[in-house]
């Protein structure tokens, strides 16, 4: 196994390093330091190190290693091994991806056929002028959207999912060894109950915890005013690590937005806000089919939901030019995913022909709107909200709606809710499965959206604390394992799909901290 | 012992009428709504409605539709009757529109002399009040919605004169800066009589926006915007005219207000924030807050461009039902909660805060205002929905106090919000005398005034340092788990109530 400072991966992190904006900010402040006069040449290195620390430099660096680290995780293979093993060890898997990439770009071609609409076209100068002029207010005068569906719904994908095969286990024996219960039937390795107590043991019982102990039944002076007055200091010392740990017992909702982009390192500057201003042009300038699919998702999702239909306009100005971010298509050397490619008309299958479908690379689903939503009770300013989004897009959420081996993606998520639930309540899981409502197909859409839309905003901002704080989302089918224990006297009564469906579809009045911790720790 | 252990008095045997004090027997209610307020009182456990004739409303002029309890109103609030449980009580109804025009006459003193020990609990309308008050003898125990006066602090322009007076008052005795806690109302003046006054202060800042509001009509109806002078012109024409034609009306009175022009917008949306507060008594002054409300977002984006666009401009739900694209299920409506989260998470905890006491002082305020006015009667209560509106520095604007909010529900949260708050009403009544009388918060009610301001139990043993340890007992927009803490209340006050009767 590889460490943090093998020479190949410090290797990287330099080469990493020299091409990022701090090294020639570190570069000038040195210089700068070595131009004052109080410094001695016989002295030069240790006069510049201490100059750059305390001027903060130092603790800027740091912060930009750790933000490498975070999402650079070593690697256990050669050198040598191809792109595509690094992406998605398994074969099989790999060609899986591939073949749900191709049905989504053909159920995308053949709409485009259908409805008789190209995939991006060039507004005319008029169409430009009017759509800047209502940048702020999309959702008041959308593109007629009554033919637009959504390409897929996580249902789609859990079909896709269960059908998955090991083509090293013998499948024509049905009552064989490796039929699991569940739906996913791959064996996967997982992280048993053990190894996530120990994972997450910042949120045991004994521990506070905000989420819990922030109650406005409890007085502030116990938990709540101490937790805050730490978090301030968290911030002042704007250090990334520190605020990670800081997030495993929750955000004070009054400091998430600041901790949150320490931890993901997001540090606006005049380049960033440019960056975004050219995005944002590039939608002006051009009119994409993914554009629809988007509208149509915050109208079906966000627009009709309490909490958030409030936002729908700056869900407009995140997602659009989400989709012309060609920085996004840089997490694609993590994802098992590839990005689509189009061709221009004529010269289908020439490669020199081709272009990046949407250049992002990402084709929305239905729910998709529902990753930014929660986040709009953070950030004010669409600027810093989309690239919080980015970063958290880009870290985690891809992970939802690929397939892959990795112990994060869908598929071990999935299989991990099963193990796990299996494990607690095989009672409860017998029950579901014996009246025809496999746990999982009503668990897997909560897990594909990261639950936002389905618990109220602060619980899910709650959850995401934790999903930042302990950089995984196996945090995620706990809690669904949580929500089915939690409900699992009236679960155990339901005759029909539909009924363990109602008993499942308000969550909204859910705790998510003590449930995730009754189901870690009471067993 | 065996007394200790007997039954409450609300749950015994229902066949006691006496007319006196309730003690032992079951609850009688009147009410004069069809909505949400009806479902509470049928669903409370020994309460029981009183059906008979007296409930109409008989002070109306003959040939006009019954705007209160016949039976008719049921076809107008059908968006409300949507959750009422239909009850045994529709058949009393149409009977009593068959006697209603033979008491036409006299009504007045038929229905009240019948009335008076029939009912302990009566939720009238305001209509009611009005005409029955004066001949109405009350009996100790009996409780009854409204103040005689209580549109003092309800019709526009009166409210303002009440503050007004206050704050002229406050600057006499305590001085200026105190009287600054009263600017909580954009400048406003009555119309026509004061329009003299209004013409000349309009011609020292010229451009701004003015809004024209009638004093007496409610959900946003007649309300509009003007710039100029001459826009309202039109309305003079019609409105304001010398009464020289004695077969005119009385011209309708209107108020005038400067309007905010920089509300606070989240999404780009304009939104003011309904509040609920109950007065159970205004000498001495008491008055509770509920934790939950909600926030009414406009459906349009704001913009001070399109002035003639009522949409945009306008919260209430009333107004925003007729907007071409208004879809019922989006509900424009975020719980206070949903807003203090949202406000507490882009500025902070303390200037959330700030808010949400800057809303408490509002209602203190006001409410003193006519603290000396109102006809203080220990049977009447009051529940009263505030419209608050903030502004782009989270400077909270009192719009204006409803005394009979609407109870009708916009969908399933909001129908369980008001059947809460209404519930709540009944348990601060305590006409059950299930409580000790000394709590602090009874289920979403937080007692925020009992004659001064209230603290907040902060559970810190020791004295807090630089003397302004107390924070006042008022959670707006707070975590409300009312049915838990009523279980504890009531548990509680038996305890006490065991140990009394015990030692």
């Amino acid at each position: 196994m590889d460490s943090h400072f093998a020479p190949a991966y410090t290797q990287k992190l330099l080469q990493s390093l020299k091409s990022s904006k701090i090294y020639t900010d570190l570069q000038n402040a040195a210089q700068g330091e070595v131009a004052k006069t109080n410094i001695r040449v016989s002295e030069l290195k240790k006069g510049v190190q201490t100059g750059l620390s305390s001027s903060g430099w130092e603790k800027k660096l740091r912060n930009v290693i750790f933000q490498y680290l975070q999402t650079h995780p070593l690697s256990s293979y050669p050198v040598s091994t191809p792109t595509d093993h690094i992406k998605e060890p398994l074969a099989y898997l790999r060609k899986a991806q591939q073949a749900w990439e191709k049905r989504i770009l053909k159920s995308l071609n053949s709409m485009c056929t259908e409805l008789n609409i190209p995939l991006a076209r060039k507004r005319p100068e008029k169409e430009q002028k009017d759509l800047l002029s209502r940048w702020t207010e999309l959702g008041t005068d959308g593109p007629d959207l009554s033919q637009i569906r959504p390409v897929y719904a996580p249902k789609d994908f859990l079909e896709v999912i269960m059908c998955l095969q090991n083509p090293n286990y013998n499948a024509s024996d049905s009552t064989g060894t490796y039929t699991l219960w569940g739906l996913v039937q791959l064996p996967l390795k997982l992280n048993d109950i053990n190894k996530l107590r120990i994972l997450y043991s910042d949120m045991a019982i004994n521990q506070c915890q905000t989420g819990v102990d922030d109650s406005s039944e409890i007085p502030p002076e116990m938990f709540d005013s101490d937790r805050v007055k730490l978090g301030k200091k968290v911030i002042a010392a704007d250090h990334g690590p520190i605020s990670q740990e800081y997030s495993k017992k929750g955000c004070p909702m009054s400091l998430r937005a600041s901790i949150w982009s320490q931890i993901l390192g997001i540090e606006l500057d005049e380049f960033d806000t440019l960056y975004y201003e050219q995005l944002k042009s590039n939608v002006i300038a051009h009119d994409l089919l993914v554009d629809s699919l988007l509208y149509k998702d915050v109208k079906l999702t966000a627009t009709n939901d309490d909490q958030y239909f409030v936002f729908e306009d700056f869900l407009y100005q995140i997602l659009l030019p989400f989709t012309r971010d060609t920085e996004v298509l840089k997490h694609f050397s993590r994802n098992s995913a590839t990005p689509p490619k189009s061709y221009i008309r004529g010269k289908l299958g020439v490669e020199d022909y081709a272009v990046i479908y949407p250049p992002n690379g990402v084709i929305p689903f239905h729910g998709f709107a529902m990753y930014v939503a929660p986040l709009c009770y953070l950030y004010k300013e669409p600027v810093k909200l989309y690239y919080v989004f980015r970063e958290i897009y880009s870290r985690y959420f891809f992970r939802l709606h690929s397939i892959s081996s990795h112990p994060q993606g869908i598929v071990c998520l999935s299989l991990l809710f099963e193990t796990l639930l299996q494990t607690h309540e095989p009672a409860l899981f017998f029950h579901l499965k014996s009246v025809g409502c496999q746990p999982l197909k009503i668990a897997f859409k909560w897990l594909v959206r990261a639950f936002s839309g389905y618990l109220s905003s602060d619980q899910v901002l709650l959850l995401w604390d934790r999903i930042l704080a302990y950089n995984s989302l196996e945090i995620l089918p706990v809690l669904a394992v949580a929500i089915f224990s939690f409900r699992k006297t009236n679960l155990v009564k339901v005759q029909s799909y539909n009924a363990a469906e109602a008993v499942l579809a308000d969550l909204t009045t859910l705790q998510v901290i003590p449930l995730i911790q009754l189901s870690l720790f009471s067993k | 012992m065996s007394k200790v252990n007997r039954v409450p008095g609300y749950m015994q045997s229902k066949n006691a009428r006496n007319r006196g004090p309730i003690g032992d027997r079951e609850i009688r209610y009147k009410c004069s709504m069809q909505n949400t307020i009806l479902d509470v009182l049928r669903a409370r456990p020994g309460w029981q409605e009183v059906a008979g004739p007296n409930v109409t409303p008989v002070q109306q002029p003959p040939g006009q539709k019954g705007v209160t309890s016949a039976g008719t109103t049921g076809k107008d609030k059908t968006s409300g009757t949507t959750y009422t449980t239909s009850g045994s009580s529709s058949g009393n109804r149409t009977s009593n529109q068959s006697t209603l025009p033979s008491n036409q006459t006299s009504t007045g003193t038929i229905s009240t002399k019948t009335s008076d020990g029939d009912w302990d609990f009566y939720w009238c309308d305001r209509e009611w009040l009005h005409a029955n008050y004066d001949t109405m003898f009350l009996q100790e125990h009996q409780k009854i919605l409204h103040f005689r006066n209580h549109y003092e602090l309800t019709r526009k322009n009166l409210m303002v004169k009440n503050l007004k007076r206050l704050r002229k008052q406050t600057e006499r005795e305590l001085g200026k800066k105190e009287a600054e806690s009263f600017d909580f109302f954009p400048t406003t003046y009555e119309l026509p009589s004061e329009y003299h006054i209004f013409v000349e202060e309009f011609k020292k800042s010229p451009g701004i926006i003015w809004i024209m509001k009638p004093a007496a009509k409610s959900q946003g109806r007649g309300i509009f915007l003007f710039r100029k002078l001459k826009d309202i012109t039109d309305w003079k024409k019609g409105e304001y005219q010398p009464l020289t034609d004695p077969n005119r009306e009385v011209p309708e009175t209107y108020v005038v207000q400067r309007y905010i022009e920089n509300p606070y917008l989240i999404g780009g949306r304009k939104f003011d924030i309904r509040v609920y507060v109950l007065v159970v008594s205004y000498n001495p002054l008491k008055v509770w807050l509920y934790r939950s409300g909600f926030a009414r977002f406009s459906n349009s984006r704001f913009s001070l461009d399109s002035i003639e666009d009522a949409y945009v401009h306008l919260t209430n739900v009333a107004v925003q039902k007729t907007a071409p694209d208004y879809d019922p299920d989006k509900g424009c409506k975020w719980a206070t909660q949903q807003l203090r989260q949202y406000l507490t998470a882009k500025h902070g905890s303390d200037a959330a805060q700030e808010v949400f006491q800057g809303i408490d002082n509002i209602i203190i305020k006001s409410l003193q205002s006519v603290q000396k006015i109102i006809i203080n009667d220990k049977h009447c209560f009051e529940m009263y929905g505030y419209d608050v509106l903030l502004d782009g520095n989270l400077k909270p604007w009192l719009i204006e106090i409803n005394a009979s909010p609407s109870l009708t529900a916009s969908g399933k949260d909001d129908y369980d919000l008001k059947y809460g708050v209404l519930n709540d009403v009944l348990n601060v009544l305590d006409l059950e005398n299930r409580l000790t009388g000394k709590e602090k918060r009874v289920g979403g009610f937080d007692l925020i005034w009992d004659d001064g301001a209230v603290l907040a139990d902060d559970g810190s043993m020791e004295c807090s340092v630089n003397g302004m340890s107390a924070t006042p007992n008022s959670f707006l927009g707070c975590h409300s788990e009312r049915k838990k803490q009523l279980r504890e209340i009531y548990t509680a006050a038996q305890a006490l109530k065991k140990t009394v009767a015990t030692s």
